[in-house]
């Protein structure tokens, strides 16, 4: 009895000391996190002040102004060129995170990709400017081969704006990629080609539903930042290149709608955890089937069994 | 028993496949500075159970991923009833592989591994059902078809590999090492059922391993290979009872394996009697061979442990060419069916391997102790001279 109320009581300390260690995180994304988002819930539902700010009184009318074509327009184009961008970034990283899992020199080629995050994104975005623009880098280049007599318009477009956001977030979508492709059992695709698979096929049919996971993570990765992106559209873009982000910014600063600035960036968060669940629900389902690989000792034993006892009939 | 049922299920499918004659000649392989394949050249014949021999980075598996078609050679030929097939990649070969690691697919069920191969030649839906049951059955996993391969056991994920291999009624099945990671009991079962298979399918077998006792008793021909070399192709029994060279004595069973000089040699009967300076064991001693050698040559004795006599008394010396030995016992170990010996030989020290196989009670003679005085004795038939000293 004394025994197990001495291990009861211990277990309930230890349950105790689980809440407190786990405190200081709780309390930091309490302040940090939660309160933000609820305040942001709140303003969305609330009446905008004259000069910025907001009254306290319930109001849709946040949620109202959204349908303005010109902000569907807006967030149609968000929605392409985060699509585009993204899956441009996939492509990409596919291929890449193959070559780097295949390689002997993994530890470097992490490295190169980490490399640019040393310098600052805005620098970063300021150096495509000056590649791009029409006296930039890369015209000049042109004009030096004499391919061309006037540089060419590369910036402020669409182009452009997709172009800077793959390489702000392809990093993004390599990494997790490569961690699930350095998993993958190549000997895999051995057995693929020789079933009668072709370099290809293998790929296609082998490979890429069993680094699935890598794959969801790579694209929630990358989609969510693009999504909300402002930067980018802000610097390379041209006038029509405006996205959500701009438009939350817009809202803060300039027309200081602050509701309407809370509402949009309730789209944000609503496509953040949509794709954050989709993640989720597909990593427990992976999982769960895990979960009956236990069940495989007991298989062995039963086998080993059978062929013992049933002897060399 | 599972073989039983595939040889009814073989039967009764008339599933007789056609094998192919696979020849390799002078195959060069180097990684680097590493060379996996040293002109190796084996020709292997049409049905033939062959096994590749040798320890890890030997060039085995290197030989097997070249005739499969994951590899390429740097220079020579790999030839299927003579037609060259190097240019061909692996998915255009008559040939299907059993990997090491079994290699299933893991988001794909038993039913659709099965079915992967049919399913890429677009093969009708119905027939594919048809075939894949039929192979299901052959490996008996009926009741485990729409598992996936985590939840199976290493014993059945392996017969998915095998079914999943012949499906394509390949004209060669390469195994590469495929019972490695399975325990011994079940190795020794799935070996019989591999064996079993081969019988029934009739096509060509190439099996990939570093284990002598699989290779012994499957083969009907084994290549024995090290630092990317062919040492000896031959017979199980050949290879054991008379190997080429002094790598090939000791990784096939066990031996006893001494530096000699020969010093005189004459006819006798078909055979030719010698008697030979071993240094380690203090005296010259009688050995036989099929040929004559040279006097003054440098060679190897060998004498497996197993066609050593140990007795406490010392043998009756009626017979001509028995040699014998005295020692003491350093080391017994008893392992049930047999008990071996070791036992250090007087004056010289040498320490002679001896393996006694236990038979019934009454003529199992006296038990043998540690630190009993012994005489150890064999017959000069049973001695063996390895023509080749390994640099």
């Amino acid at each position: 009895m004394s025994i197990k109320d001495g291990r009861r009581s211990s277990e309930r300390r230890e349950r105790r000391l689980g809440v407190s260690y786990a405190a200081p995180m709780g309390v930091w994304f309490t302040v940090f996190f939660i309160a933000p988002l609820v305040i942001i819930i709140l303003y969305s539902f609330l009446k905008r002040g004259l000069y910025g700010g907001v009254e306290w009184e319930f109001s849709l009318t946040a949620y109202g102004q959204m349908f303005n074509p010109n902000f569907g327009k807006v967030l149609l184009r968000t929605i392409w060129i985060s699509v585009v961008a993204t899956a441009f970034c996939i492509l990409l990283a596919i291929p890449t995170g193959y070559a780097m899992a295949r390689s002997k020199h993994q530890t470097l080629l992490l490295f190169l990709i980490i490399i640019p995050f040393w310098t600052n994104s805005l620098i970063r975005i300021y150096a495509w400017i000056s590649i791009l623009s029409t006296e930039g880098f890369f015209n000049e280049i042109l004009k030096s081969l004499g391919i061309i007599d006037e540089g060419l318009h590369l910036i402020y477009n669409h182009g452009s704006v997709i172009l800077v956001l793959i390489y702000m977030y392809l990093p993004f979508a390599i990494l997790p990629l490569f961690t699930t492709i350095d998993k993958f059992d190549f000997s895999l695709l051995d057995a693929a080609r020789d079933l009668g698979a072709t370099k290809f096929g293998a790929i296609r049919l082998v490979m890429l539903p069993n680094i699935r996971s890598g794959l969801l993570t790579a694209i929630v990765f990358t989609f969510i930042p693009i999504f909300g992106a402002y930067t980018v559209p802000l610097l390379v873009g041209g006038k029509d290149s405006t996205m959500i982000g701009n438009i939350i910014v817009d809202q803060v600063s300039k027309t200081r709608n602050w509701p309407l600035a809370s509402a949009f960036s309730m789209i944000l968060t609503l496509v953040s955890t949509v794709g954050v669940i989709w993640m989720m629900m597909s990593s427990r389902k992976e999982q769960a089937q895990k979960k009956n690989v236990t069940n495989q000792q007991k298989t062995e034993q039963n086998i080993l069994d059978h062929h013992t006892t049933g002897g060399e009939a | 028993m599972l073989r039983n049922r595939i040889a009814q299920a073989m039967g009764g499918m008339g599933k007789r496949l056609k094998g192919v004659e696979v020849t390799a000649g002078h195959v060069t392989r180097s990684y680097g500075d590493f060379k996996a394949l040293d002109d190796v050249s084996v020709r292997i014949e049409k049905g033939e159970f062959f096994s590749l021999l040798g320890p890890s980075g030997c060039g085995k598996t290197t030989l097997l991923r070249i005739i499969a078609g994951f590899d390429s050679p740097d220079s020579g030929t790999v030839l299927f009833d003579g037609k060259d097939v190097l240019p061909f990649p692996p998915e255009k070969r008559q040939s299907n592989t059993v990997f090491q690691t079994y290699a299933l697919f893991p988001h794909l069920t038993v039913y659709e591994n099965i079915a992967f191969p049919l399913r890429l030649k677009h093969v009708d839906k119905q027939e594919i059902d048809r075939k894949v049951r039929e192979y299901v059955h052959l490996v008996q996993l009926d009741e485990h078809i729409d598992k996936k391969p985590n939840m199976l056991s290493g014993g059945q994920k392996q017969r998915v590999a095998i079914a999943r291999a012949l499906i394509n009624e390949p004209s060669v099945l390469l195994l590469d090492e495929p019972l490695s990671a399975l325990d011994a009991k079940l190795r020794q079962n799935l070996l019989i059922e591999l064996d079993e298979l081969h019988d029934k399918v009739g096509i060509t077998f190439i099996y990939v391993t570093h284990d002598q006792s699989e290779a012994l008793s499957v083969s009907d021909r084994i290549a024995v290979m090290n630092h990317g070399k062919v040492l000896q192709i031959g017979t199980p029994y050949e290879i054991y009872e008379a190997p080429a060279t002094e790598f090939v004595a000791k990784f096939i069973g066990e031996t006893n394996l001494y530096p000699c000089t020969v010093t005189s040699c004459e006819r006798y009967n078909d055979e030719y009697m010698m008697t030979i300076d071993v240094p380690s064991l203090g005296r010259a001693i009688y050995v036989t061979d099929e040929e004559p050698m040279e006097i003054g040559r440098g060679l190897n004795f060998t004498v497996r442990p197993e066609k050593i006599t140990i007795t406490i008394e010392p043998p009756s010396k009626q017979k001509a060419g028995i040699n014998t030995f005295h020692g003491i016992v350093e080391e017994p170990v008893y392992s049930g069916f047999q008990s071996k010996f070791y036992v250090q030989l007087d004056d010289v020290g040498t320490v002679v391997k001896v393996f006694k196989q236990h038979t019934n009670f009454m003529d199992d003679g006296p038990e043998i102790e540690w630190k009993d005085l012994v005489y150890v004795s064999w017959s000069a038939d049973d001695g063996y001279l390895v023509k080749v000293i390994d640099e």
